[in-house]
Order: C-alpha cells, then sequence, then structure tokens
C-alpha cells in the first residue's frame, strides 16, 4: 500500500479511519449534489470526439468514460458532529489499443480540446511501450449496444436526504451506544453516486446511475482497572442501495443466537449500538478460548470476508496468470487445477457463484466499464472448481469467447481492469436454521462478523477473526469467548464444509474497499450466503501477555 | 500542471486570502504530478499518467468552520471558494475540538526535492522496465514490477500571518521475480527522493538471485525461531508500534501505551539497545518539516533506551491536557549496528532470514499483536550459512515481544521514507506453514 495514495479523514474506533484519495474529490456544497451534471447529448458529442481522435491516430480500439463521481460522508464521535464532506470528482479517462498495445490518459478538462490532448497522450502511450510488448492485445468479441442507460433501483436518494437528519440518527446511535455502558463510539455514513458515461468505438453509448450506502460504527468498552479495552463494530453492511437501507424494518431482521439481532436489506443502527455496547462489555469478561479443533457456524457477516480472500481472490484469472505477482500475488487456483475438471475446491454442497447482477449488491451494474453486459455464471459447482472471473482482454485465454463483465476503474482517472465481481455461496436447499446448525454441534464456535483477516499471496493459508464469538457445547450456547482465530488452508476449509443453512438466512457481507492493481485502485463488493458450518478446523488463541 | 515555486504559491494564497471576511482562514494549495509503468509476464502492460492540484479553504466563524476546495485560480475562482468555505462555516454547527489557526512559526528546510526525479521521461520508466525484464528473461525467470515517479509541492498559509512551503520528490520501484517452474520467488523494494540512486539493474538482480536460490523449499516444522529479518520486512512489524504512539487514545485507556488511568510514558517497554526517532531533515529521508495544521516539526525521540520518551499529540489534544504539542512525525529512524546483513548470517547458529512480511493486520490492539505471512525468499541459517529455502511461515507476533527478544541490529536501510536497520530477533513465533510461492 502506498501510503501517501491514502488520506486521514477522522478517528474511527482506536486506530484512525484511512481513505483512498479515489474516494475523494473537489467539496462542494450539499445543494450541488443534486444537480444533474452534464446532459447525455453533450456526454455523447465529446465522447465521439475521444473515439474519432484515436481512430484518426491509428489506434485500432478506443473507450472513453465520462465520469461524475459525487460522495457524502458524515462523521461522529460520542455527542459530537467530527466533519461532513461533500464532494465531487468530474472528467474522462480514454482508453486505446495502438499497435497491439494499451494506452491510457485522463483529463478533468472535459472540453474538445481537453480530449483531444488526453487521446493523444493515450495513444502516444500505447506507441512508446509497443516497443517491448510481447503480448499483443486480443478483445474478445462484445454486442453493440447502441444508446443504453441503467441506474440503481433506490428508493430514497441520499441526496434528498437532509444532512440534519443524517446527523441525528448517527448522534442518536452514539448516545443508545454510550447509554449502554460504552465509553467511546464513532460513527460514519459514507454515501456514494457513480455516474458513468460509457462509449467505445463498438458501438456502445452507455449512462449508468450507481448508488451505494454504508453506515457504521466502532463502540469501546474500557476497563481501566483491568488494563482491558474492547471493541464491537457495527453488524451492517455497505449496500447497492440507496438511504432506505436505514429505515430498520422489522421484516428484514433476523434473530441470532444468544439474542443476537443480524439484519438483511434494511438495518436499523440505534438498535445495533445499543446491542454493540453490551456486547462490547460483556466482551471484557468473556472466556478466553482454548486452542483445539472446533467446528465452526460461520455467520454471513463474517463467512462474507472469508468468501472474499479465499474465493473471490484465487479466482481472479489476471492474478492467476500473474499480472498482479507483484502486489496482490498470484493464485493456487492454477489453469492446469481448473482443466483437469475435477479439482475438489470444496465438498459437494459447496456451490459459488459468481454475480454482477444480484440486487441490492455493491457489485450490481447494467454493463461493466468496457461495455459488457453484466450476467451470472459459476465458479464452482456441486464442489468442482468450473470457471474464473475474465475480462475482454483475457478471456481467449481460457478458450472462451465472451468477456464475463467483470471489468471496472475506481474512477475517471484511473484505467479499468478486472475486478472482483460479487461472489456468493449458494444457500442450502434443505430447510435448515442456523438454531438446528447449532443443535447438531458437540464442541464449537458460532462467529460472527468481521474481525482481522490475513491470507497468503496464492491464498492458500489464512488466519480470521471476528466480531463476536460463541461457545457451542452439546448443541448450545453456553457464553462468550474472546481471543479466537481460526487457520486453515483454502481448499481443506471448503472440503469441510458440511452443512449450510436455507435460504431463510441468506444475507450479505461487502466491502468498499478491496484493494488490488498498482497504482492501487479500490472497488465495492458484496458476498451473499448463509450460515454454514465447517467441521474440525484449527482455532488459536490469540491472547498474549507483553 | 505547474510545480509553484514559493513566492508563487505565496502571492496566489495571498491573493485568496485578501478576500476573506471571516474570523479565521486556513489556506492549503497542493500540486502533483506522477508518472509510472507497470509491467509482468516479463512485457509491459499498463502506465499511465496524473496530475492534479487543489486549493482547500477553511474558514471559521467562532468555533464554526467550513471548507471548500476549487482547482481553478484565476481571480473569480479564488473568490469564489473562499466565499463558499465561509457560507458552508456559517451553517455548520460548532466543533468543540475547534482551534484557532496558529500564529507564524520558523521552519526547517528539508532537501527533499531533486530536479533529476522530477525529470523522469516516459522513454525513463521504459527503460527501467526493459532492463529489468531483459536480466529476468536471461535467468529463466519472470519479472512483474512497478515503477511510480512523483513531484509536488505543498503549501499552508493562514489569516495570522502563518506561511509553510514544501517540495518534494519520490521514486519507487518494486520488482517480483519468480522463477519460470514456479517454486521460486524474490522481491526488491527501492525508494528515493534522487533518483540518481537508483539503479535498476542491481534491484531487479537482488529479487532475481533470491528467485533462483528460493526455488523447491523445504517445510520445516512452525514453531519459535531466531530470526534474521531484512528491514523491509522489521518494517512491517515497526509500523504497528508507529500507530501506537497516539497521545489520546492513550489517555482514553484504549491503546497499548494506556496504562490503568496514565500510560505508559517514561517505562521501559522494549530492549535497551532500541531506539527510534523522527527527524525530517536526515539527508537518506528527507520530509516535510511542517504538518497540516502548521506545526513545525523536528527531530524527535520516541522510544530512547528502550523508554518511551514521547507520545504524539494533534493541537487540541495538547490543549486540553495541558501537554507540551509533540506532533506526529513524517518519517521513522531505526538506530541500528554496524553488522552487515552477511555478518548477521555468519553469527547464526540456526535461524531464518526472513525477506519481507505480506498481509500483515492487528489480532489484538490491547497486545499489538499482528499476524501476516513471509513472502520472496524465505531461508534456513545453520551454522553461519544459509542452508536452503524454506516454506513461507505465518507469524502472530507483537513487535513489542520482538523488540524485546532482540540479539543484534545491522546496518540501516531506506524503507518507504523511513530507516530501519537488519535486525535479528530470538524466539520469533510462526503459527502454521503456507504452501505459497
Amino acid at each position: 500500500m502506498q501510503r501517501r495514495e491514502f488520506v486521514q479523514l477522522a478517528g474511527l474506533g482506536a486506530g484512525a479511519l484511512i481513505l483512498p484519495m479515489s474516494m475523494m474529490g473537489s467539496e462542494i456544497p450539499v445543494e450541488a449534489l443534486l444537480d444533474p451534471g452534464m446532459d447525455v447529448a453533450m456526454k455523447k458529442r465529446l465522447a465521439d470526439v475521444a473515439l474519432n481522435t484515436a481512430k484518426s491516430l491509428g489506434a485500432s480500439y478506443a473507450d472513453a468514460r465520462i465520469g461524475r463521481y459525487l460522495n457524502q460522508y458524515v462523521f461522529t464521535r460520542e455527542d459530537k458532529v467530527q466533519n461532513t464532506v461533500n464532494t465531487e470528482s468530474f472528467g474522462i479517462g480514454i482508453r486505446v489499443i495502438a499497435n497491439g498495445t494499451w494506452g491510457f490518459a485522463s483529463t478533468n478538462e472535459v472540453n474538445e480540446e481537453g480530449i483531444k490532448k488526453a487521446t493523444q497522450q493515450a495513444v502516444a502511450i500505447a506507441k512508446a511501450n509497443a516497443g517491448i510488448q510481447k503480448e499483443p492485445v486480443v478483445l474478445a468479441p462484445v454486442d453493440s449496444h447502441g444508446e443504453v442507460s441503467w441506474k440503481t433501483p433506490i428508493k430514497k436518494d441520499f441526496k434528498e436526504v437532509p444532512v440534519s437528519e443524517k446527523v441525528d440518527l448517527l448522534l442518536s446511535a452514539n448516545a443508545a451506544a454510550m447509554d449502554n455502558g460504552a465509553n467511546f463510539v464513532n460513527s460514519a455514513l459514507f454515501m456514494v453516486n457513480e455516474q458513468k458515461y460509457f462509449a467505445s468505438t463498438e458501438g456502445s453509448y452507455i449512462d449508468q446511475d450507481i448508488h451505494r450506502i454504508w453506515p457504521t460504527f466502532g463502540v469501546t468498552a474500557v476497563d481501566r482497572e483491568a488494563g482491558k479495552f474492547k471493541s464491537r463494530d457495527a453488524l451492517s453492511a455497505p449496500m447497492g442501495m440507496g438511504y432506505e437501507y436505514l429505515d430498520g424494518l422489522a421484516s428484514e431482521k433476523i434473530e441470532g443466537p444468544n439474542g443476537l439481532i443480524l439484519y438483511r436489506n434494511s438495518y436499523d443502527m440505534i438498535e445495533d449500538a445499543k446491542n454493540a455496547a453490551i456486547q462490547a462489555k460483556e466482551k471484557l469478561s468473556a472466556k478466553s478460548v482454548d486452542p483445539g479443533k472446533y467446528d465452526l457456524a460461520l455467520e454471513p457477516n463474517h463467512l462474507g470476508l472469508t468468501i472474499h480472500e479465499s474465493v473471490g481472490h484465487p479466482l481472479e484469472l489476471d492474478r492467476v496468470l500473474g499480472y498482479e505477482a507483484n502486489y496482490a500475488g498470484t493464485s493456487f487456483a492454477t489453469l492446469d487445477k481448473w482443466k483437469s475438471g475435477d479439482f475438489k475446491y470444496g465438498s459437494d454442497i459447496v456451490n459459488l457463484v459468481a454475480d454482477k447482477t444480484q440486487p441490492n449488491s455493491l457489485g450490481a451494474v447494467g454493463y461493466d466499464d468496457e461495455g459488457v453486459k453484466t450476467k451470472k455464471w459459476d465458479l464452482v459447482r456441486n464442489g468442482v472448481l468450473t470457471n474464473y472471473q475474465a475480462i475482454r482482454d483475457q478471456v481467449h485465454i481460457i478458450d472462451q469467447n465472451e468477456s464475463h463483465g467483470c471489468c471496472y476503474a475506481q474512477s475517471w482517472n484511473d484505467v479499468q481492469f478486472q475486478r472482483m465481481p460479487n461472489v456468493s455461496l449458494e444457500a442450502g436447499k434443505e430447510k435448515y436454521s442456523v438454531q438446528d446448525m447449532i443443535k447438531d454441534i458437540e464442541k464449537g464456535i458460532y462467529i460472527a462478523g468481521r474481525g482481522s483477516y490475513s491470507i497468503d499471496q496464492q491464498r492458500y493459508n489464512f488466519q480470521f477473526g471476528g466480531t463476536l464469538f460463541y461457545e457451542i457445547k452439546d448443541g448450545e450456547i453456553v457464553g462468550m469467548l474472546d481471543d479466537v482465530a481460526y487457520q486453515s488452508n483454502t481448499q481443506e476449509f471448503w472440503n469441510s464444509c458440511t452443512k449450510i443453512c436455507d435460504k431463510d438466512d441468506y444475507r450479505m457481507f461487502g466491502s468498499f474497499f478491496d484493494g488490488k492493481g498498482q497504482p492501487s485502485q479500490v472497488s465495492a463488493v458484496s458476498h451473499g450466503c448463509s450460515t454454514a458450518r465447517f467441521d474440525d478446523v484449527n482455532v488459536i488463541n490469540t491472547g498474549r501477555t507483553v | 500542471m505547474a510545480i509553484y515555486t514559493k513566492e508563487e504559491a505565496r502571492q496566489l494564497m495571498e491573493k485568496a486570502l485578501s478576500f476573506s471576511k471571516a474570523d479565521n482562514c486556513v489556506i492549503n494549495l497542493s500540486g502533483s504530478e506522477s508518472g509510472n509503468i507497470r509491467y509482468a509476464r516479463n512485457t509491459v502492460s499498463t502506465s499511465g499518467h496524473r496530475s492534479n492540484q487543489s486549493m482547500v479553504v477553511e474558514s471559521s466563524f467562532g468555533k464554526k468552520s467550513g471548507t471548500a476546495t476549487i482547482d481553478e485560480f484565476d481571480d473569480a475562482s479564488l473568490e469564489k471558494v473562499i466565499r463558499r468555505s465561509e457560507e458552508l462555516a456559517q451553517l455548520s454547527p460548532e466543533n468543540p475540538e475547534f482551534m484557532e489557526p496558529l500564529e507564524p512559526q520558523q521552519y526547517d528546510e528539508a532537501q527533499s526535492y531533486v530536479d533529476a526525479t522530477a525529470n523522469i521521461t516516459p522513454e525513463y520508466r521504459a527503460k527501467v522496465a526493459e532492463t529489468s525484464i531483459e536480466a529476468a528473461a536471461a535467468n529463466d525467470v519472470t519479472a512483474a514490477g512497478f515503477l511510480d515517479d512523483s513531484k509536488g509541492f505543498s503549501a499552508l498559509m493562514n489569516s495570522k500571518g502563518l506561511f509553510a512551503y514544501s517540495q518534494n520528490t519520490n521514486v519507487n520501484f518494486t520488482v517480483t521475480m519468480r522463477s519460470n517452474d514456479g517454486t521460486g520467488s524474490g522481491w526488491v523494494s527501492r525508494d528515493y527522493n534522487d533518483v540518481n540512486k537508483f539503479d535498476a539493474a542491481e534491484a531487479s538482480k537482488i529479487a532475481i538471485d533470491k528467485a533462483v536460490m528460493s526455488r523447491e523449499a523445504r517445510a520445516i516444522e512452525p514453531g519459535k525461531y531466531t530470526v534474521i529479518l531484512e528491514p523491509a520486512a522489521a518494517d512491517g512489524l515497526l509500523s504497528g508500534l508507529g500507530s501506537a504512539i497516539n497521545a489520546r487514545t492513550a489517555d482514553e485507556g484504549r491503546s497499548f501505551m494506556s496504562k490503568g488511568d496514565s500510560t505508559k510514558l517514561g517505562e521501559k517497554i522494549v530492549d535497551e539497545r532500541v531506539n527510534i526517532y523522527s527527524d525530517p531533515l536526515d539527508p537518506r529521508v528527507p520530509t516535510s518539516t511542517w504538518n497540516g495544521e502548521g506545526t513545525p516539526l523536528k527531530k524527535t525521540e520516541w522510544i530512547k533506551d528502550g523508554v518511551v520518551k514521547n507520545l504524539a499529540y494533534s493541537r487540541f489534544w495538547a490543549d486540553k491536557q495541558g501537554a507540551e504539542l509533540i506532533p506526529f512525525p513524517s518519517n521513522f529512524i531505526m538506530e541500528g549496528g554496524s553488522a552487515t546483513r552477511e555478518e548477521l548470517i555468519k553469527s547464526t547458529k540456526r535461524g531464518i532470514l526472513v525477506t519481507r512480511l505480506w498481509y500483515i493486520r492487528s489480532v489484538d490492539p490491547q497486545t499489538l499483536l499482528y499476524t501476516g505471512l513471509t513472502r520472496d525468499g524465505t531461508f534456513y541459517i545453520e551454522d553461519g550459512e544459509i542452508k536452503y529455502p524454506v516454506k513461507n511461515f505465518r507469524f502472530n507476533e507483537s513487535p513489542i515481544i520482538m523488540l524485546n527478544n532482540l540479539e543484534e541490529l545491522g546496518e540501516q536501510e531506506r524503507i518507504d521514507g523511513s530507516l530501519v536497520p537488519y535486525m535479528k530477533i530470538r524466539d520469533f513465533t510462526f503459527t502454521s506453514l503456507s504452501d505459497a510461492v
């Protein structure tokens, strides 16, 4: 990670909240968020300037992305508003192929002159690098879509909700935590609107309006006498939804074990903050885990991150091929394993699907950032590795002639490349609840929420913590545990999956900040699943005395 | 985009300030330009160029403040950004942590801008990639690398008359070399203010040698081992210690540095040979001599003879606690010894040489316990010699425990803008094996 690409916005929890620069932009007044921006006809005219300039300079392909990125962030701690930020970033990125080589340039001068200059730069870079190019670019065919549009189906646009209402919500959540014994609470609301216009020499003009939202907090309880502190973070998920996610609908709540309240497509932030304070205090006196083998029942807001790290990343084709070797790494899921047709990624009940169309998910769009219509496809079916995630310039390497539609750039001034779609574990087909699962476990741990996570550069060995841990003995929850982390190997872990709850328990985990590439770019992605059981997993005790 | 000189920046900011009608006004002006080239599979993949400039204005009335940003600097734009920040300030709630801008300060000047780096061309970048790729191909390994260079300036002015200015250039290079049989991997990292110090062939050779040497690694049992951490590996864990120097979280009881109702200030927490300080004027790691609040950055001791000497404060927290204002540092320097890498290996009976640590994540902020893995060159040492490559390990370790188990410090190297020595540590905790190459 390059430290200077990140900015510190506010303290969140005990650590500082650091945001990638790409999530920033120029600050604007809140009313300006509602400004409709440049009209589509003008965008088409200017995009054509880029495409025509590129062709006249000898490019065999060109695409142009005119992007307007609107962000609103609100930060509070205890009874104070720390910051409210409204930002806008507007510009155009132009990508070309000349002499079989990619070139890219961008500019915030979204006018004829600025666009021509940037296009010339992109072509010049492509030609300069062609001299050391050993693998000329091959693009898979794509449909010409003409003029089309797509919009996240939101019910409440965050831009139309007054900032005071958002501040009130966060301060009320903070108060609920403080009233229930928290010593500190930091809370934040992140709201994002990507207005993206894409045009390419393949004959597509695509206008998209994409919304994402993430309410979150960190609650800390301190026992000064014992010299201990424990935190409990929000059990919300970032979503591809409007402000309606914060309605806190009772119908979207799921009752977990030990009185836990979990959330599907609607979040009750005040209720969760209250519970967080109670649980953070409980963690101060929770029993330290005895290390050893346990059967784990992993809740979706926890298991989602495990799916992300151990399935999402290793099945990115560019990683498998070595394009990410110098940063994120490569992959254990090599082409020979996929070609064998019988590589057992997981047990027979494990079905993992990639999906860029899933409603309410962070990855849902109509078309990707190179004009490919999005879809859903299998990665692992009945436990067997069946496919990767690939885009137009690499899918031919796995003998396929259709891109999977998962190309993305974090902003107009970054080049698009392969990014993880939503990758989800299908729910169990038979009726089976979390309560049923706990009843069936003799010695186990139920883990909810995300915690510390680390995995090697080929995605074999991982170690995950969590937010809340409950000990299961002879089919019953017997109390809270602390100092829990589990270590496993990806293939061994997914082959130890013996039960998956049914669709009533299915919900999504998400991340706003999946990082990849050099210079590093972030991407937002969701992972759905139901609570799943993994047998005989190695649990370590992370408690230390210093 | 222009890199404004000190005088150009001063004039532009004075012009902007002349439009201000607020009680207080603080202006930040910055600009940067950067270029990069990326390669993989022994061929170029992507490259790009970015530039940006912005002026950020914070106006305040009493404890109410508002911020606005602009990237165009004609008179009308300057007045617009000032008015906008004033309107936002009037609409904002009072910020109880608001601090009045600083009075004028005296700043040292660090030599952090080098013309040669500022003048890097696309042809130079392509040449670096080519040098690295050709060396890889000649040794039956595959290169994936990234070169990124930048030049920039930053200036701060406020309505109390304070003015600060700095310029910097940076060049960062990393390359991963993987043997074509897929069983070996090596890596190297270089960063400088002055590109003349960078030698792409020398750096690439280190990564190639490690890739070749690390082929067909053997599995040895995880457990506690004496390790020689190369500076890149040591830096990964020291960063964790760096995050613990925040006085506020220590005072609030939610930091490793907390102790009952007080803090560990003045307490010995690591081996007495550990000395860590910051110094923006050190010619090996020159950096900004002032921070975003305009506070001058001076040489500051953080750990002296193993004892916590200082914790870092924001202006608000220093004021609230009645403490001396010790700002957060812009670099870290850990003192080393005279032993070379080879001498450290020679004096090791049995141990593990670690090139770098990867995917480091906090496990427990209370004890500063971190987990992560070794990567790109891990070797078994016996009787003073590297005997064979070993498979990578996962570790669970705290920099506090690590620096209490110090055997010996070696020479320093620059890593990511800081100076870190080679270090030999006993009883370093590896908890499991990884098959990753």
